[in-house]
């Protein structure tokens, strides 16, 4: 039954991935100032301190920018803070030291126009998929909100499913519908805390490409909190990496689009991994390496 | 999930009534034979006969109709107050951390200890049943609906907030759907206790009701009202039985334990 539905899943994300290329048909959603220009959000962190309590910092010192529009992919290893970081960015935590300005302006609590899309899809279960979709679009009518849930599932090839209970979605096709309810409201920024991580390789490159595909056509600032460096650099403009609550490594990756696993890729790849591995402190490494185990 | 014909599941469907058919041939047959004195227990068709009997004379429609409406009243009364209680605590420490710790102590009490004083409070009239209905059915209610509200996913939670919900929508879209198998769960378990409660309640104090009907009738000795009484109890248990099972079945659609027509939740 759940390789049923997988299979469904693929071939619905094969024939989006086949669809005509982004940009033109009706499908493509237009800002909130209607005219295409600039939609994404720009972030800056300014000396961003958290520590839980009186604990350790998490995050110490950091700082980062990021422009709009731009796709940003967070990698670290486990426990290294970028999860934090990306709660700080949402508004679902406050900075314990610093400043966190959303287009120049400090940041106060959850700003309506981010959209946080968790590694487990956080559905609910006693709504059906449609509306789960329409949550996304608070504040507007019934209708309209109906209207833009089908949408947004009809872009990420779930039309069909739009009356089902979650429960008999693959975890796939959860993700694919979370990702619907995270872009119906035209987000300015996404934020994409691991969100492919508990799916098979199959469905997770086919996610790779359909969270491609809809970060160009709706010009949205995305960061993407990965602890997969293959797929930070697949998807991302500029790959952060996090050690010890700071930026270790701020490394643009210049690939043209849609990127395939050439030697340059790999490249890039390799360079992160590098430095992820890097013995720079030893007591410190070595510390870690107990964690990770 | 495997294909069953027609006829297995017409089979299937008479199944759960082979045992109590046999039950009442097999009692009846002892009956007849006078292996059974009747003096000790009537037939099925005396019972039956008793039944008819206490319908035409008006008496039997007459105790349904108030045991019935005191287990109701009682129930929304003390239901209602468990289920506040409950979504009031399950949200707010507060309000918990004044009332919780009393409400468990009240809880420890066995309601129906409290016979001979409610008594005294409210006579043999109906206050008195509803009071202790009420008591009764107030406890199981209050603690599924708070562990009901607790073990709402938190992830849900944040994920409204993320969303936009305000107060009001996230109680109604994310917190009471969350909470509702478990309300469900103490619901069932409620009726089956107002039912106890009324039954003992009445069989001890009363002037009417099946309680009252059963008592007076051992006066005079008649056992096949006695035996009538008890297989209406039983047969009322079933009916509120199905009644949850009705709400379960329609509010928990979305749940894959009670969605499937196949998967029949097993009867408490």
């Amino acid at each position: 039954m759940a390789s049923a539905f997988r299979q469904t899943a693929r071939k619905s994300a094969v024939r989006l991935i086949g669809a005509p290329e982004p940009g033109d048909g009706p499908e493509r959603a237009d800002g909130p100032d209607g005219q295409g220009g600039v939609r994404g959000m720009s972030i800056d962190l300014q000396q961003v301190t958290k520590r839980f309590g009186n604990g350790p910092a998490v995050l110490d010192g950091l700082n980062l920018s990021i422009r709009a529009g731009e796709f940003i992919a967070v990698v670290g290893r486990s426990g290294c803070g970028k999860s934090t970081l990306l709660r700080l960015i949402a508004g679902l935590e406050a900075p314990s030291d610093g400043a966190i300005l959303r287009d120049g302006r400090p940041a106060a609590g959850i700003d309506p126009s981010a959209r946080v899309m968790f590694q487990d899809s956080r559905l609910l279960p006693w709504q059906t998929v449609e509306q789960n979709v329409m949550l996304g679009a608070q504040g507007l009518g019934r209708k309209e909100a109906r209207e833009k849930a089908r949408k947004a599932l009809r872009l990420v090839g779930l039309e069909a499913r739009a009356r089902d209970w979650p429960s008999v979605l693959s975890g796939g096709q959860k993700q694919r519908v979370a990702l619907a309810r995270a872009l119906i409201g035209n987000p300015r920024l996404l934020l994409l805390d691991e969100p492919l991580g508990a799916l098979d390789a199959l469905t997770r490159i086919e996610m790779q490409r359909l969270i491609e595909r809809l970060w160009q056509q709706q010009g949205f600032t995305a960061l993407l909190v990965t602890h997969d460096v293959a797929e930070a650099v697949a998807l991302a403009d500029r790959v952060i990496l996090i050690e010890r609550g700071k930026v270790a490594l701020d490394l643009p990756i210049a690939l043209a689009r849609p990127r395939v696993k050439d030697t340059g890729f790999a490249h890039f790849e390799k360079r992160i991994l590098d430095r992820v591995l890097e013995p720079d402190d030893r007591a410190g490494a070595q510390k870690e390496m107990v964690y990770l185990i | 999930m495997r294909e069953t014909s027609a006829a297995f599941r017409r089979f299937e469907a008479v199944l759960p009534w082979i045992l109590p058919v046999l039950v009442v041939a097999v009692w009846q047959l002892l009956g007849s034979l006078g292996v059974l004195s009747n003096r000790i227990m009537p037939t099925p068709v005396q019972v039956a006969e008793a039944a008819v009997r206490l319908t035409q004379s008006g008496e039997l429609p007459h105790s349904l109709a108030v045991s019935t409406w005191r287990a109701l009243v009682g129930f929304l009364i003390g239901g209602s107050i468990g289920f506040l209680f409950g979504l009031v605590n399950g949200v707010a420490r507060l309000a918990e951390k004044l009332t919780d710790s009393s409400i468990q102590m009240i809880r420890n009490v066995p309601h129906l200890a409290m016979i001979p004083l409610v008594i005294v409070w409210f006579g043999i009239g109906d206050e008195g049943k509803i009071f202790l209905v009420a008591l009764g059915v107030l406890f199981p209610i209050y603690l599924n609906t708070l562990h009901g509200i607790r073990s709402v996913d938190p992830g849900l939670i944040e994920m409204g907030r993320v969303y936009g919900l305000g107060r009001g929508a996230l109680y109604r879209k994310v917190i009471l759907p969350g909470a509702m198998p478990s309300i469900l769960v103490g619901l069932r378990y409620a009726l089956g206790i107002m039912w106890l409660t009324l039954i003992v309640a009445e069989t001890i104090s009363s002037k009417d009701g099946i309680g009252y009907m059963a008592m007076n009738a051992r006066e005079f000795f008649q056992l096949d009202v006695v035996v009538l009484c008890i297989l209406l109890y039983a047969l009322l248990g079933k009916v509120s039985d199905l009644m949850a099972k009705g709400l379960e079945r329609s509010w928990l659609k979305w749940h894959p334990h009670f969605g499937k027509p196949r998967a029949n939740p097993p009867s408490a």
